[in-house]
């Protein structure tokens, strides 16, 4: 019996989260972009490898942190290469991007 | 007092440190209360962590959790029991040793599935309550005292695949308690999609001579503000899995709006007893949970947890409603050079 409510709660719970998530998806599109062009100059560059490394890897387990002392970057970097066994092209791709 | 002497000795270790190298202190504090079938208890924790670079290659990392924890008597009788503590949970020296390898050697989470090396400290988990399956393939105390080995195995723009391996000791240590035993875990990630799929073995060389067999799955689609991660452990006596849904809008002016910093959550949670042997932390009856929670991302590193959860069994069935206020912090340990 409880099972079948839970079962049913669930299933209720995802059924909802699909309209919420196609609503949302085209809305949050374009600011992603505008922020990649501020960098970006005339000739169309491809996005920053560095940034493409932080937007795909750093809010996977945890929220982004709202800003930190460039010192130490290097160290927060080193950390984070080895709890998530990221590959030392990545380590140095991020390093370049949060010390311009 | 041990601790401190640690970090002294690890901070004098690092001064050569170059501008982006400093060591730096992170962690959370928090104040947690959870109200289990009817009584009421407070907890107070401090998870403060250290990692100090030393040289090119090596990385000392270390974090300790001090909590006091207050619960109401049982037996009728009025006012709480305290009880604090204090401990290292983990301290250890990762080697940079080529791109595709590091080395690691000391006290270290044991790196079984997701839970206890990626969502276990306070500052960033979604629910004050771990999952059921907690334990499975984490060797009772979390922590192995050993060797570990670790690294990207192959990292390509559209997958990549890293590994980890690691042997433990039997300790007795009050502070580095841990089993003698070894074990491995494999990601595969795809980050496009944003989804990763991971496989964990683990082997406990003492007592119940146990393999624990963990997979999980995390989907975090692009800009969706989204995130649905599950894992599945299987021990010899018991197995479980627990699945976990974490929604943020940004249709409300984007995720800093007041609207976007809500955080609504839904876990559910399974486990089931294959025999009657105890052997691992699971409950002793077939449990169900489902825990429903809404969470608030206050500017300034500071999080409101709160959530609901009904979990139940053949025997008895309970409600757990849980709140707390969590921060999160990170600075250098001193005043950087300036480049
Ligand atoms: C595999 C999961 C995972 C990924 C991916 C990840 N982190 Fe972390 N991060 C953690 C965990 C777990 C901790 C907490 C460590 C602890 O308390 O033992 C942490 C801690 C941190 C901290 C606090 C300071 C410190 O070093 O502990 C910062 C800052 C941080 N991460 C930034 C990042 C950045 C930047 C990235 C992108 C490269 C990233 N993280 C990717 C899991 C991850």
């Amino acid at each position: 019996m409880r099972q079948q409510h839970l079962l049913a709660l669930s299933l209720a719970l995802a059924a909802l989260s699909v309209p919420v998530l196609s609503a949302t998806q085209p809305q949050s599109q374009p600011p992603a972009k505008t922020t990649t062009k501020k960098h970006a100059d005339p000739a169309p560059q491809p996005p920053d490898e560095g940034e493409r490394v932080f937007v795909r890897n750093c809010s996977r387990c945890h929220a982004t942190p709202e800003g930190f002392s460039p010192s130490i970057s290097g160290t927060i970097v080193r950390h984070m290469r080895v709890r998530a066994n990221l590959s030392q092209h990545d380590e140095q791709a991020l390093l370049r991007f949060l010390n311009p | 007092m041990r601790l401190v002497a640690i970090v002294a000795a690890l901070l004098a270790a690092t001064h050569a440190s170059t501008a982006q190298n400093v060591p730096l202190i992170s962690g959370g504090a928090a104040f947690f209360s959870s109200t289990n079938g009817g009584n009421t208890s407070f907890l107070p924790i401090f998870e403060p962590l250290i990692a100090a670079p030393i040289g090119s290659h090596l990385l000392i990392e270390s974090r300790a959790t001090i909590d006091e924890s207050f619960s109401p008597k049982s037996n009728g009788q009025t006012g709480y029991n305290h009880s604090h503590f204090a401990g290292v949970t983990y301290l250890q020296g990762d080697f940079i040793a080529s791109p595709h390898l590091t080395v690691v050697a000391g006290s270290f989470l044991v790196p079984f599935a997701t839970y206890n090396e990626r969502l276990s400290p306070v500052w960033i988990s979604n629910f004050q309550d771990g999952p059921l399956t907690a334990s499975l393939g984490t060797m009772s105390s979390g922590t192995g005292l050993g060797g570990m080995v670790r690294g990207s195995a192959i990292s390509r723009p559209n997958y990549s695949i890293d590994y980890t391996g690691y042997f433990s000791a039997r300790s007795g240590n009050e502070q580095f308690n841990s089993k003698r035993s070894f074990g491995a875990r494999t990601n595969l990630y795809l980050p496009k999609e944003r989804l990763e799929v991971g496989l964990s073995y683990g082997r406990l060389l003492q007592g119940t001579q146990e393999n624990f067999y963990g997979l999980h799955v995390w989907w975090e689609p692009k800009d969706a503000g989204l995130k649905v991660r599950s894992e599945y452990a299987r021990g010899h006596h018991a197995q479980g899995y627990w699945v976990e849904v974490d929604y943020r809008t940004q249709a409300f002016g984007g995720f800093n709006s007041w609207v976007g910093r809500f955080e609504p959550l839904f876990r559910m949670q399974q486990t089931f007893r294959r025999d009657t042997v105890v052997s691992d932390g699971l409950p002793l009856e077939d449990t169900q949970r489902a825990d429903f929670g809404l969470d608030y991302n206050l500017p300034h590193n500071m999080r409101i947890l709160t959530s609901y959860a009904r979990q139940f069994s053949a025997s008895n069935d309970t409600n757990v409603w849980e709140t707390g206020l969590v921060y999160r912090f990170l600075f250098p340990a001193w005043k950087g050079k300036s480049r």
